[in-house]
């Protein structure tokens, strides 16, 4: 099927591609379909988490070990049982980001991770009760090894 | 709004299936506990704005950044 993206215009995306967010997104509770869309090659760390029903609603997502290598949390059962995870093996963690310019400034919102079941197809975005864990961690410099694009 | 008036260990029924309970008072905090379907997410207010407020702020990213997202890489 034919989709109208935020980012990249239009795109063609798989039917098995789609995840369903059975409740939505704390502000966008009726937003239940997302594609994750890469942004770029695969020397990425992004990805773009758009919706398939309103083409100028995408957020830009990223895996947050790949920033914040103490990150850690347990998903909790009502979640593994609302998304039929059975193992680790089915699942995949991003965050969203909050780009800001410059984009040093960006932050990650590792209180409200997005956890998927990538074998089902079912997503969730679930706050941490883990008061370690704010709607705005700055992204650590060093792991981000920006090449300079041509401004 | 509903205003009803409990003492601890006195609940409330919602429904068929929500309980909430006021499990214990001191000074001015109030233990609650809520038996709830496991479909059915629990969080406390002001944590759950702030979630909805950032993602309407991560929605919004600026155009003008584009080059610069494409330009980021992975550290090796």
């Amino acid at each position: 099927m034919k989709i109208d993206t935020r980012y990249f215009g239009e795109m063609e995306i798989e039917e098995k591609e789609i995840i369903k967010f059975e409740q939505g997104l704390p502000g966008f509770i009726e937003e239940k379909k997302f594609v994750v869309i890469p942004f770029g090659d695969e020397e990425t760390p992004l990805n773009i988490l758009q919706s398939v029903s309103t083409p100028s609603l995408a957020f830009v997502i990223a895996n947050p070990f790949l920033f914040f290598r103490n990150y850690e949390f347990d998903i909790p059962e009502a979640v593994t049982s609302q998304l039929q995870i059975k193992g680790e093996q089915e699942v995949a963690v991003f965050v969203i980001l909050t780009v800001q310019d410059p984009f040093e400034k960006t932050t990650a919102n590792l209180k409200a991770p997005i956890v998927i079941n990538i074998e089902k197809g079912y997503g969730k975005q679930i706050v941490l009760n883990d008061e370690q864990y704010i709607t705005k961690h700055t992204l650590l410099q060093e792991s981000l090894n920006a090449v300079k694009g041509d401004r | 709004m509903l205003v009803l008036t409990r003492k601890p260990n006195e609940s409330i029924q919602i429904g068929e299936e929500i309980e909430i309970k006021v499990l214990g008072i001191d000074g001015d905090q109030i233990k609650i506990g809520i038996d709830a379907p496991k479909n059915i997410d629990i969080h406390r207010k002001e944590i759950y704005l702030s979630i909805q407020d950032e993602n309407n702020q991560a929605s919004q990213t600026p155009s003008n950044l584009m080059e610069t997202l494409k330009s980021v890489k992975k550290s090796k």
